[in-house]
């Protein structure tokens, strides 16, 4: 099936719900079209949503997928992918789904490094619960339930990625489709936990993070000589605190992703219902 | 003679106390002797007074008794804790070198056996062999075939070389010739007989840790917390044996998701906790829920609320399990009433998750989890052993449950509440799992209809259940009797061994263990014929009966016991004939 698949097989019949103008319907065509670029299908494809606006993804696209409880999509999507290796698992959320209620999930998720991606759509503000701040907001963001601003530094996702140990930390902007696509498909073609912070503006409740900002002020590494195997220069880049930059920061090219480690090579969905596996009761003898 | 032998080895965390207790209780069990174990510890790893004791007879027993009759006590405190079960002619093996132990007075009319535990040791090869020392020495009180002690230690230590073996032995040797040498005159008026019978030896948590393994689960997610941490200490080693996988996740929340995750993938898949982590796993319990996923979450209960008395017993948990989560969710709660069945009801678990597509709480506890308990082997036939997995489709199937235009429906409404289930990869079956109410395809839906076609869909699982699997209790006693004693879990063996003092007192009852928590069995009619009616339970507030009195419209008397120590058989019988004599709403609580 995968040689005909197009990225509008990755549609769900549902109109997405988001704002016209939403960030995330970008960010979504480029998981997609990242998908099917990368030779999978629906059906041997996981998403794994979270809560929030951006978590409504699962519902907008086509594949098996779950649509989880707020911030626990990662561990769900490592259990996919560890009792069926041969999943194409995609985990996506928003900034307070991953960073604020999930942060303890992503750190481990990073150290994990189980082959999967994982997009964050990184609005700077709750949506769906309409509008307040959120943790990688700036610390003079006003919204009702701050209304002098967070007066607390943003959490810095790329540089805790890397702090964790991540082998695969990459950021990118939903409107730069092709070069969003782009980026995705490296994530999801690394072997490991593929991490991508994409600056999906929510045109709803931030006027500060807007599109306009982010194709102004956002350096396309790209374009540069930049190097991705440096982890010095990564480090370097994630703690920049003039600068925001877009395309692969880092990548660990010798990464052994979770399964490879543990010995996972195929799907635990198949086992033996005639009865108790071959040998089970050396398991009793045991206990003489 | 007691027709059953009682031995206990005290001291402080650290001392070695659980290994040196296990070598013994392996003995007696390859001698042929049913064995009972439980275990007396505090929350701490170094310091605080520990013990572990070994019921043995030739018969099976069920449960701990007030009665040593041999204490190795390695402390001054390990005597004192002991006061109330030493008797008359105990023997108290001590090492009265140990500078805590010089002035240790031996209460009077017990026999002191002053063995130099730790200088023998060193004698056969290393202080460390000190606990060893005192089992031969206890051999010898008990008259008991040190070789049988022999092979306990083979195993215990062989693969840490053949030497050290040797020297185990050794040692043993040594505290028995002291004993031979300067006791031979006291009286130690004890005889373990022993039989041709081979019994296995396991506990609680292991026996659960092998029905998972039986019942083809594959993946386990969990994260230590006491007593439920043993779970995931045997599977670990073992699962990988199967083709499974265990991951410690860095809390339950990320354990429960993670097991979750494997068994959308198709995986049977476990998680197991104490009642702390249960709380931390009740949002997504309602997710898998919902989204009629199978999952095994195994609570083994200990005293609560909030971080209790994590190394103590308690059954506190049962109306987290049965109402736990937010919304009205359908799940089993199945209740294991011995060691046994902790194997038994986890192959089960699997079946009914699977089958029903659902969660499925097993609630085991403490007592049952740290006890140890002799059986045949074959009480774990392997070959017995069936599997279920319920409603899956495939490829061929599918389109059975397909919408016109092709979309699969895992939510399908259907007579019996039970709807296909395609593992992803199945061509043709990609579809949404949501906490989200949705609709057939599993597409998020505020349909009013819809809500209640697919809360209806899912609780008729309950009455499809109800038709189709059988949830009696487990009856024993005498089946005329006016009197009625109920009770759930672990009480079951203590119960069972309280008849005897029953009996003895001319109380005729007759008793129903429950295993089946929800869906239960309806004990209406044997409420109403029971003249009295008792409920047993560790808790404080009688959850169980609490239930039962709703169910059956009827009063019940209560008998629960919160102190953090489980039942023992003859004070429970005590406790019965108390409630029984009790006027109408008296409460006995021990
Ligand atoms: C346990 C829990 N707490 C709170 C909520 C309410 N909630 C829904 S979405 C959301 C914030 C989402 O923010 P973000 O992840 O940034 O996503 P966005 O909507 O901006 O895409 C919150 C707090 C919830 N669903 N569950
Ligand atoms: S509220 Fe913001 S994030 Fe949510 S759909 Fe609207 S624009 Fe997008």
């Amino acid at each position: 099936m995968s040689s005909q698949v197009k990225f509008t097989d990755f549609k769900s019949d549902k109109q997405p719900t988001w704002c016209p103008g939403c960030g995330d319907f970008g960010t979504m065509n480029g998981m997609m079209k990242a998908l099917a670029e990368t030779g999978n299908d629906p059906d041997n494809t996981f998403v794994v949503a979270g809560i929030g606006c951006s978590g409504k993804i699962g519902t907008y696209m086509h594949s098996y997928a779950i649509h989880g409880v707020h911030g626990r999509a990662l561990p769900v999507g490592a259990g996919v992918k560890m009792a069926n290796p041969d999943l194409e698992v995609m985990v996506a959320g928003g900034d307070g789904d991953g960073y604020s209620i999930g942060a303890g999930h992503f750190v481990h998720a990073v150290r994990r490094n189980v082959d999967m991606s994982y997009v964050v759509m990184d609005n700077r503000i709750y949506g769906l619960t309409k509008g307040q701040a959120s943790p990688t907001s700036r610390e003079d963001f006003e919204t009702a339930t701050t209304p002098d601003g967070p007066q607390q530094p943003p959490v810095n996702p790329l540089a805790l990625a890397l702090a964790s140990g991540a082998t695969f930390i990459a950021q990118s902007f939903s409107s730069d489709a092709l070069r969003h696509q782009e980026i995705v498909r490296k994530a999801i073609e690394h072997d490991g936990f593929g991490f991508v912070n994409v600056f999906s503006p929510c045109v709803t409740f931030n006027d500060v993070d807007t599109y306009d900002y982010f194709r102004d002020s956002l350096v396309d590494l790209q374009e540069t000589d930049y190097d991705p195997h440096d982890r010095e220069a990564a480090k370097e880049k994630v703690l920049d605190a003039d600068k925001e930059y877009m395309g692969v920061l880092y990548q660990d090219e010798e990464s052994v992703p979770y399964e490879e480690t543990h010995g996972l090579d195929s799907s635990m969905a198949d086992i033996d219902d005639s009865g108790a596996p071959e040998g089970a009761m050396d398991l009793v003898r045991e206990f003489y | 003679m007691p027709a059953d032998f009682n031995w206990a080895i005290g001291g402080e965390a650290g001392d070695g106390i659980d290994s040196t207790g296990k070598i013994f209780a392996q003995a007696l069990s390859r001698a042929g002797r049913h064995v009972f174990t439980s275990k007396d510890f505090a929350s701490r790893i170094r310091g605080g007074y520990t013990a572990y004791k070994v019921r043995t007879s030739t018969e099976k027993v069920r449960s701990v008794v007030d009665r040593l009759d041999v204490l190795v006590a390695l402390t001054p405190r390990t005597i004192e804790e002991n006061l109330d079960e030493l008797h008359e002619g105990s023997i108290i093996i001590y090492d009265g070198e140990r500078t805590t132990m010089q002035d240790v007075e031996i209460p009077e009319g017990m026999i002191g056996l002053d063995v130099p535990l730790k200088s023998l040791a060193e004698d056969a090869g290393g202080a460390i062999m000190a606990n060893v020392v005192a089992l031969g020495a206890a051999c010898e009180a008990a008259d008991f075939d040190i070789e049988h002690l022999d092979s306990s230690l083979k195993k215990r230590f062989s693969d840490k070389g053949t030497a050290l073996v040797e020297n185990n032995k050794q040692a043993a040797r040594l505290g028995q010739e002291h004993v031979q040498e300067h006791y031979a005159d006291a009286d130690l008026d004890y005889d373990l007989d022993t039989t041709d019978n081979d019994y296995v030896l396991l506990n609680g948590d292991e026996a659960i840790g092998m029905g998972a393994i039986a019942a083809g689960c594959k993946y386990y997610a969990g994260y230590p917390i006491t007593p439920a941490t043993d779970v995931m200490t045997y599977l670990k080693g073992r699962i990988e044996n199967f083709g499974g996988h265990v991951v410690q996740a860095e809390d339950e929340l990320a354990a429960i998701n993670l097991a979750l995750g494997a068994a959308r993938a198709g995986a049977r898949s476990m998680t197991a906790t104490s009642g702390p982590g249960i709380d931390l796993m009740t949002e997504t319990f309602g997710l898998v829920a919902t989204s009629e996923t199978p999952l095994v979450i195994c609570d083994v209960m200990r005293s609560g609320p909030s971080t209790g008395m994590p190394t103590k017993q308690e059954q506190g948990d049962l109306n987290m399990m049965l109402y736990g989560g937010h919304g009205e969710i359908p799940r089993f709660v199945l209740a294991p009433t011995s060691v046994e069945e902790c194997f038994w009801k986890t192959v089960e678990a699997f079946n009914l998750a699977e089958k029903y597509q659902t969660p499925v709480y097993l609630a085991s506890d403490l007592a049952m989890a740290v006890t140890e308990q002799t059986f045949e082997p074959d009480a774990f036939d392997m070959d017995a052993v069936e599997i279920d997995r319920g409603k899956v489709v495939d490829e061929e199937t599918i389109g059975e449950h397909q919408t016109e235009s092709g979309g699969f429906k895992p939510h399908e409404i259907t007579d019996d509440g039970i709807s296909p289930r395609a593992f992803p990869g199945t061509e043709g079956g990609a579809h949404m799992s949501t906490g989200l109410e949705h609709d057939e395809q599993g597409r998020r839906t505020e349909d009013t209809e819809m809500r209640i076609e697919q809360v209806d869909k899912r609780n008729r699982k309950v009455e499809t259940a109800r038709e189709r699997e059988d949830f009696s209790p487990r009856e024993f006693g005498d089946a005329d009797a006016d009197n009625l004693i109920v009770t759930w879990g672990s009480n079951e063996g203590t119960l069972v061994e309280a008849l005897e003092f029953l009996e003895e007192d001319g109380v005729d009852v007759r008793i129903l263990s429950v295993p089946y928590l929800f869906p239960r069995p309806d004990l209406t009619e044997e409420f109403e014929a029971a003249e009295e009616v008792v409920v047993v339970e560790c808790n404080a507030t009688g959850q169980f009966a609490d239930v039962l009195e709703h169910d059956t419209l009827q009063r019940v008397k209560r008998v629960n016991k919160y102190n953090g120590v489980q039942f023992k058989a003859d004070e429970l019988a005590n406790e019965i004939t108390e409630a029984l004599a009790a006027g109408e709403g008296q409460e006995v609580q021990a």
